[in-house]
């Protein structure tokens, strides 16, 4: 056969071999986790104005305990460090702000260090974890220094004459026939200035706010929020109770929003999205009125959390040209 | 215009740089280097030897059993060897290697008048005709469905859902009366009742021309602009609201669906007895010097081409054979044009992206959005990366189209369509 010399490559440059595609959506991990923290500045800032250097330290320590937590590990497995990301200060935030402002500085480190070590790195790092992290620091301070974080460091309420450590004890003694108060008045409260719980709730105006910056930045699905708040708000009125104060208060709005929206630890199909809202939408409903939590909204999205891999199962899509079921 | 399929991305489109140049035809090339297997099936065998001459248009090897193509030689010339010769995928491939010698002769098949659908389909056997869309599927055989699947509407496709490639779109601007004429021979041939020309939005000048010359039994359907349009299940669906079952092909449906240059090849093959020896590629991309739409013969190296049409910009880093979505990246660019070449795209380094090889999930759902065949790619991926066969298979992993929507969307960089890739050969291996 004969002698056959290839033709002599022209280009001499290096080209790239890569498997395709060829070309990506600019979206990043990174983007979305700091458009996140984006949609929750009005917040932060609010915060900022009514707590002023308290929540500064507050904000500060969080994130700087959630950081180190994520860059010590990482070290310490000898992983790479994906501080970049964004996620680990988007946690330190989130838990900030779950917290009221005046608790002391430690708390505040301690909480945001266990979010990300106990909360996500224990799990394997992010996209592991089964538990919302910022939630798991909250709960972890919440059930070790139990007074600093209900009725040591809150402002106490102060409304006609009634005080009480928060509306939300306010209103169950209200209800209990102790107390006589018009709920309505924490409307506007709730709404625009609320000094009474922990940070992320001093504005519901404010969520809202956070929430369409997500929606617009088209960040999350307004599927659990929506099916979240509704479920608690019907389930409310259906037991003869003010749906507008228990859907304002509680840190609902808070957390139906940025909790309940983490992309890790909640369902992933749209469906999964309404059945995670309205499981926990129940819960919360249930351990507001019959068990005596003030950490309702916290627990129902960890219980949904825990449920999360199971409502994925039986939520997968039908395939397409698979008989319909 | 139609429903939209469900799921399905919208990349950039990046059409602007080359659909408006006309198609021209490129000078020949000194020699033509065609692999024996340039089409889905077995590979053809040659019926010359080297030192034989040959002429344009000359069967120089045989197709070998019903899914196969024949192959005829695109230039008058000298076969000067049957070796391996470098291929777009990176592999040596058994090819024939022709000179070309100046020459004005030429071989034809006898023109069909009226044919018969058996003729019709006979001659695109004989025509070595195959998919010019990408797929490069033996044509005889997707015009010989089953006889307990009728085929009652066939739909041409000029979705070019792929970013940067032209070709179709110039085609139908250009050779309007040849697609007409191509898409009622293929009606003919499976005795369809009705032919329907499906064009993306993006296009719709594209479609008035074909609408304002088409005879009555031809009809133009407008498509919303999405990727992946042009995948015959998603095509199917969205024309008609059938949809192919799973593991299923579109004759289960009644449809058989064509490309637009491939019907062109048809109409050549039946009505002048041209055998399919040439194409009409895109030549694109932001680090390409001269954009064009060209002629070229099947065989043609890509380094010639790149080289006359002016050479690749100083940023080029990807040089893609075919389109950004699906197409392969070159290693090396002495490899050629074959059948199933639809472009030759030349990426800049800002536009190629990065996939990450820690193959982090942040469960963000947005591939599971895409993903047009409503799998679960985040999954998939990482059961693939896993080698998990049985959870792969429970979760339909061979009814992945391989679009790549997942891969494009995902904002972690993982390449699922990779992963996912890896995992069907796992599946088929361990389930052998
Ligand atoms: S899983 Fe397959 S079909 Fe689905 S988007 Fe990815 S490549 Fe396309
Ligand atoms: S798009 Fe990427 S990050 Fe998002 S769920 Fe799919 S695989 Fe995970």
């Amino acid at each position: 056969m004969a002698e056959l010399k290839e033709e002599v490559q022209t280009e001499k440059r290096k080209l790239l071999v890569t498997a395709p595609p060829h070309i990506s959506h600019p979206d990043t991990t990174q983007k979305i986790m700091f458009t996140v923290v984006l949609s929750l500045l009005p917040i932060v800032v609010y915060d900022i104005y009514l707590f002023k250097i308290y929540a500064i330290i507050t904000l500060f320590f969080s994130v700087f305990g959630a950081v180190f937590a994520e860059a010590l590990i990482q070290q310490i497995r000898r992983m790479p460090s994906t501080i970049s990301d964004g996620s680990a200060f988007l946690t330190g935030v989130l838990f900030a702000l779950t917290l009221p402002p005046k608790v002391p500085w430690w708390i505040s480190f301690i909480g945001g260090f266990v979010a990300i070590a106990i909360g996500k790195q224990a799990f394997g790092g992010l996209g592991y974890n089964v538990f919302n992290p910022a939630l798991v620091g909250r709960i972890f301070v919440l059930l070790s220094w139990p007074k600093h974080l209900t009725s040591d460091w809150y402002d106490k309420v102060k409304l006609d004459a009634v005080t009480g450590a928060t509306p939300m004890f306010v209103a169950k003694q209200f209800y209990l026939g102790s107390i006589k108060i018009d709920l309505s008045k924490f409307y506007e409260v709730h709404f625009f200035k609320n000094p009474y719980g922990s940070m992320g709730e001093a504005s519901a105006l404010l969520i809202l706010v956070g929430f369409f910056i997500l929606l617009l930045k088209r960040i999350i699905d307004y599927s659990t929020p929506l099916t979240y708040v509704a479920t608690v708000g019907v389930l409310t009125a259906l037991a003869g109770r003010d749906p507008i104060f228990y859907v304002l208060g509680g840190g609902l709005l808070f957390g139906a929003v940025f909790m309940a929206t983490d992309y890790v630890t909640t369902p992933i199909t749209r469906k999964g999205k309404v059945l995670f809202g309205f499981g926990a939408g129940v819960m919360t409903f249930l351990l507001r009125i019959y068990a005596n939590t003030p950490e309702a909204v916290a627990y129902s999205i960890l219980f949904m959390n825990a449920l999360t891999p199971l409502i994925d199962i039986y939520t997968k899509p039908r395939v397409f040209g698979a008989k319909k079921r | 215009m139609r429903k939209a399929f469900k799921g399905g991305i919208h990349p950039p489109e990046y059409k602007e740089i080359s659909k408006d140049c006309q198609i021209t035809v490129l000078e020949a090339p000194e020699r033509v280097v065609l692999p024996l297997s340039q089409h889905v099936g077995n590979p053809a065998k040659p019926i010359v030897n080297p030192k034989d001459k040959v002429v344009k248009g000359q069967l120089v090897a045989e197709a070998q059993g019903f899914v196969s193509a024949n192959i005829h030689s695109p230039v008058s010339g000298t076969v000067i060897a049957i070796t391996k010769h470098p291929s777009a995928s990176g592999i040596r491939v058994e090819s024939l290697i022709i000179e070309r010698e100046e020459s004005d002769e030429e071989f034809r098949y006898e023109p069909l008048e009226n044919p018969e659908p058996r003729s019709i389909v006979e001659r695109v056997f004989q025509a070595g005709i195959v998919g010019l869309g990408g797929a490069a599927f033996p044509t005889h055989v997707k015009l010989s469905p089953p006889e307990e699947y009728p085929v009652d509407t066939v739909i041409i496709n000029g979705a070019e859902c792929e970013p940067y490639l032209t070709v179709d779109y110039r085609l139908m601007i250009e050779n309007t009366d040849e697609i007409i004429a191509g898409a009622l021979l293929v009606k003919e041939a499976v005795g369809a009742r009705r032919v329907i020309i499906a064009i993306e939005s993006n296009k719709e000048d594209a479609a008035k021309k074909i609408a304002s010359i088409s005879p009555s039994e031809i009809e133009v359907v407008l498509l919303p602009t999405k990727y992946p349009q042009g995948s015959e299940k998603h095509l199917i669906k969205a024309v008609l609201g059938r949809e192919v079952p799973q593991q299923g092909l579109p004759f289960h449906v009644g449809v058989l669906v064509q490309n637009i240059q491939t019907v062109i090849a048809v109409k050549r093959a039946v009505q002048e007895g041209i055998p399919l020896y040439e194409r009409v590629i895109t030549v694109s991309g932001q680090a390409v010097n001269n954009p064009s739409n060209i002629k070229v013969p099947v065989g043609t190296l890509v380094s010639y081409i790149i080289d006359i049409l002016g050479g690749l910009k100083e940023d080029a880093k990807k040089v893609i054979l075919g389109g950004p979505m699906t197409g392969i990246a070159l290693g090396r660019l002495d490899v050629p044009v074959t059948k199933g070449t639809s472009g030759i795209v030349a990426l800049s380094s800002d536009i190629v992206s990065r996939y990450d090889e820690s193959d982090t999930c942040i469960r963000c759902g947005r591939c599971v959005e895409v993903c047009p065949m409503f799998l679960q790619p985040y999954l998939l991926g990482t059961l693939g990366r896993l080698g998990r066969a049985d959870a792969l298979i429970e979760n339909n992993v061979y009814d992945c189209i391989e679009c790549g929507s997942c891969s494009f969307i995902c904002p972690s960089k993982r390449n699922l369509v990779q992963l996912i890739r890896v995992g069907k050969s796992i599946a088929r291996e361990v389930k052998k």
